[in-house]
């Protein structure tokens, strides 16, 4: 029986192996849920200072905010990167990353220089490798998104914008379809343009209090890092859905490699027993 | 039908409240505002502190506290738009500074530019892996 305890230590490996993908993609597939019910839960708070905003960058003519105004050249662009912590989780953070190289190439070539802003490990060990220019970045967001942990890395990018550093800010995320489906996408965060805020209903304004200035700056700050944080809970429910499709792809090839290591056995085991026999005939009728 | 207003209470994280109420008592940054329905449009920030809601058809108030935000009242609706951080301009600029920091001193490593062809070269290869696998993951079934 030759290499057939090779063949028997190799099915317990695969079959090890399987084991702990299985695992993952079921853990994946509990995250996953949840991490959909805190994109959703995200959603009211998105819509809600949409609208406040909306009606903001219509109503006030006295002061506009600095968000809401288009520059005219633009030299410098801001890029946030939002990635996952971990891997394992298909071709998620790949994607994503390829649509930014290939959007900063373009920009490079039109002689803007960029500044980038990583959240997450993935995304930031890859800009740091090749040699981008990282200006903030946030890592070990576990599981659940908190605001409190995005507001530095995304104030950094909003005081460069203000301070005019940066003329144009975009977000390249992965966004959540289903299950099966996400699609890496790059979006426009600053300046804000009117279309994306939609328009309001009626001609009327606001009482402010205490004063227009603090209450509208509040407002678009809150609203930008809305926007930031969906992304990242969105990236989080592509994240855990990616993973547990691939774990799942994993275990079936796992399925199959074990099969096929099963009738490669099973064969040399049989052809042993055949060789055995035979050998025996073959004896027993040398001695009759 | 009891005269009422509908309020909102959000979060980035999640919602907090919705229902209707007949009175509504807001921290805002310049004092506490008292709101019927029916209020003259109107938006302020809020300092941290109690939000109370009058419920209709109970003596009782439903106390949220909240870490600031921002309040938005219209004539049928209200809605608080509130911060689940606490905030204030020296906390989110130490933050800022704080993950400012944190990419300088990861980026001191390493002196060159950026370099496309080694990033797309990068990214390439792990596509095409994934692909590979992909295409083997077909035939195979």
């Amino acid at each position: 029986m030759a290499g057939s305890k090779e063949i028997r230590t190799k099915i317990k490996s695969v079959e090890n192996t399987r084991k702990i993908t299985k695992a993952m993609e079921m853990v994946a597939a509990s995250k996953m849920r949840k991490a959909q019910d805190r994109m959703r839960a995200s959603r009211p708070y998105a819509d809600k200072i949409r609208n406040v905003a909306a009606h903001l960058s219509f109503a006030q003519a006295e002061y506009k905010h600095p968000f809401l105004v288009k520059r005219d050249i633009v030299k410098n662009v801001g890029l946030i990167v939002v990635s996952s912590d971990k891997g394992l989780c298909g071709g998620l953070n790949t994607n994503m990353l390829r649509l930014s190289v290939n959007q900063m190439k373009t920009w490079e070539s039109e002689g803007k220089s960029i500044s980038v802003s990583a959240i997450g490990n993935k995304g930031f060990s890859f800009m740091n490798r090749v040699g981008a220019n990282v200006k903030s970045h946030i890592t070990g967001l576990g599981d659940v998104p908190h605001m409190e942990n995005l507001i530095g890395t995304i104030k950094v990018m909003l005081d460069a914008y203000e301070a005019g550093e940066i003329d144009q800010l975009y977000i390249c995320y992965t966004k959540f379809i289903n299950t099966m489906k996400q699609e890496p996408t790059m979006q426009q965060l600053l300046p804000l343009s009117g279309e994306q805020l939609g328009s309001p209903t009626g001609h009327w304004d606001y009482i402010y209090e205490p004063e227009a200035k603090p209450v509208v700056d509040n407002l678009m700050m809150r609203y930008i890092e809305s926007l930031i944080y969906n992304a990242v809970a969105e990236n989080m429910a592509s994240e855990q859905s990616s993973r547990m499709v691939a774990m799942k792809s994993a275990s079936d090839n796992a399925k199959e490699v074990i099969g096929d290591l099963k009738l490669i056995y099973n064969k040399a085991r049989q052809a042993a027993i055949t060789k055995e026999i035979s050998e025996i005939v073959g004896g027993a009728a040398a001695v009759s | 039908m009891a005269n009422t207003v509908h309020i909102d209470v959000v979060s980035a994280e999640a919602s907090i409240f919705s229902g209707e109420a007949e009175f509504v008592v807001a921290p805002a940054s310049a004092g506490e505002v008292g709101i019927f329905p029916h209020h003259a449009p109107m938006v302020t920030s809020i300092k941290p502190g109690a939000l109370r809601i009058k419920l209709p058809d109970t003596a009782e108030e439903t106390l949220i506290f909240i870490s600031g935000g921002i309040l938005e009242v219209q004539p049928g609706l209200i809605t608080v738009l509130a911060d689940t951080a606490v905030r204030g301009h020296d906390l989110d600029e130490a933050k800022a500074v704080a993950a400012k920091e944190a990419a300088i001193e990861a980026m001191q490593n390493r002196t060159s530019d950026m370099d496309y062809a080694k990033a797309q070269a990068e990214l390439s290869e792990a596509l095409a892996q994934i692909q590979a696998i992909e295409r083997l993951r077909k035939t195979t079934h």
